[in-house]
């Protein structure tokens, strides 16, 4: 949103703003009360900011598409199967996995907060966290997905999953065309963090390099 | 509570912007925020639902106005002064007047293993479920002062159980006493013209996560 890149832009050449401020007094109180180690916090951050991300979920995706026996699994005990690809942890223990067809598309939102499957998607964008996405994905699902670029024919069902408690949705999206015999490494590739939550599509390989 | 936070179904809150190779955090501030709320909740004096329902109680025209990370700068703030980690002194001050003396820190070595861990919200107790798939339900017309997972555009509304996920804390109670009351949470399906009237299409829905005490026999 504007206010978060007036916000990054006022950072890098002016003094700490408001909210950079106060979080920077916060921390400085939390490690002189003995609350907070600094060099956790970095480790943190470590981890989302390069180890874990949609190019997690992009792998357990690629994997469904190519081994019919793990899709069954995810789509029964999914995060048993997320587990054996190596991903699990906080905001991931209770997975649903939704596949979209043709005839079905799965869209996922918090309303109330920002709920998100965290080990397979990484933390959620600011426009899955924001007001527009919140309040109008469950009253105007084809709106939003039209305004994105995804125009959905009448006859395709919209299933809109509010994650309300705390099971944590991904979307297995369909595999493109003009991916016969791809390997699960290069199909991984195609897989966006859109497709996962189920505003986009993963779209063919020519359109994706285009 | 009925506040701002519960935004399904709202008009007026502008177009979708999808940012382009965005990054995980857009400032260190934001990162920092993050990593604070991880590492301050090691010290279990507060529940997920706790945290969630500090951020709702962010005065509403404060919380509109707020980016994501200081709505969790605003619950971090009210936690740490409630469940006794800070004083409201030291918050205003940024000095110590004390040192805590919470033994068990989080340290680095200790992240990857605190985030690949399970600590699931769901329960081993043996609760009998009131409803099976297939079942006819009504969400409960109910206004909870306190923090609720229930969003108002559902409750009157009526449904149809998909799934039973099992049992697991109830987040009404978990929140306000600590009280986990554990009972099944169900998939419910709603027609969207149940939910919005006859102009959207008669063949979506949505699914909503509802636990026992959001609902009755329809």
């Amino acid at each position: 949103m504007s206010h978060d890149h007036e916000e990054h832009v006022r950072e890098h050449d002016k003094p700490l703003s408001g909210p950079a401020l106060r979080v920077k007094a916060l921390e400085s109180l939390l490690v002189e009360k003995g609350l907070v180690d600094p060099k956790a916090l970095d480790a943190i951050i470590d981890l989302y900011e390069t180890k874990v991300g949609p190019h997690n979920g992009a792998r357990v995706v690629a994997r469904a598409w190519t081994d019919p026996g793990f899709k069954r699994r995810l789509l029964t005990d999914a995060a048993a199967a997320i587990d054996e690809v190596g991903f699990g942890g906080q905001e991931g223990e209770d997975m649903v996995v939704l596949e979209n067809t043709p005839k079905v598309h799965n869209m996922v939102v918090c309303t109330l907060c920002s709920c998100y499957p965290w080990p397979v998607l990484g933390l959620p964008p600011v426009w899955y966290k924001s007001a527009p996405y919140r309040a109008r994905a469950v009253i105007d699902p084809r709106g939003v997905l039209k305004e994105l670029g995804l125009l959905l024919s009448e006859d395709v069902e919209v299933r809109v999953w509010d994650s309300t408690a705390e099971l944590r949705y991904l979307v297995l999206p369909e595999r493109p065309a003009g991916t016969d015999g791809w390997t699960e490494e290069r199909l991984a590739a195609l897989v966006t963090r859109d497709a996962m939550v189920g505003v986009a599509k993963v779209l063919p390989p020519k359109a994706a390099a285009g | 509570m009925n506040g701002v936070h519960d935004m399904g179904g709202m008009h007026g809150m502008g177009p979708m912007e999808i940012e382009k190779d965005e990054p995980v955090f857009h400032s260190r501030w934001e990162a920092r925020m993050y990593a604070l709320q991880r590492a301050a909740g090691f010290h279990g004096r507060w529940n997920s639902d706790m945290s969630r329902f500090s951020r709702e109680r962010m005065p509403p025209a404060d919380y509109l106005a707020a980016t994501y990370y200081e709505r969790w700068l605003f619950g971090l703030q009210t936690l740490l002064v409630e469940q006794n980690l800070v004083t409201a002194q030291e918050l205003a001050t940024g000095r110590a007047a004390t040192k805590a003396d919470e033994s068990a820190v989080l340290r680095a070595s200790d992240v990857a293993a605190l985030m690949r861990g399970r600590s699931s919200a769901r329960v081993a107790a043996e609760v009998p479920p009131t409803f099976k798939p297939g079942d006819s339900v009504i969400a409960r017309t109910i206004n909870p002062a306190g923090h609720t997972r229930l969003p108002r555009y559902v409750r009157g509304r009526r449904g149809t159980v998909h799934i039973d996920h099992g049992v697991f804390t109830f987040p009404d109670t978990n929140a306000m006493r600590r009280d986990p009351k554990p009972q099944h949470c169900y998939s419910v399906r709603f027609g969207a013209r149940e939910l919005w009237g006859p102009q959207v299409s008669a063949r979506d829905s949505a699914y909503l996560d509802l636990f026992e005490d959001y609902l009755d026999a329809a």
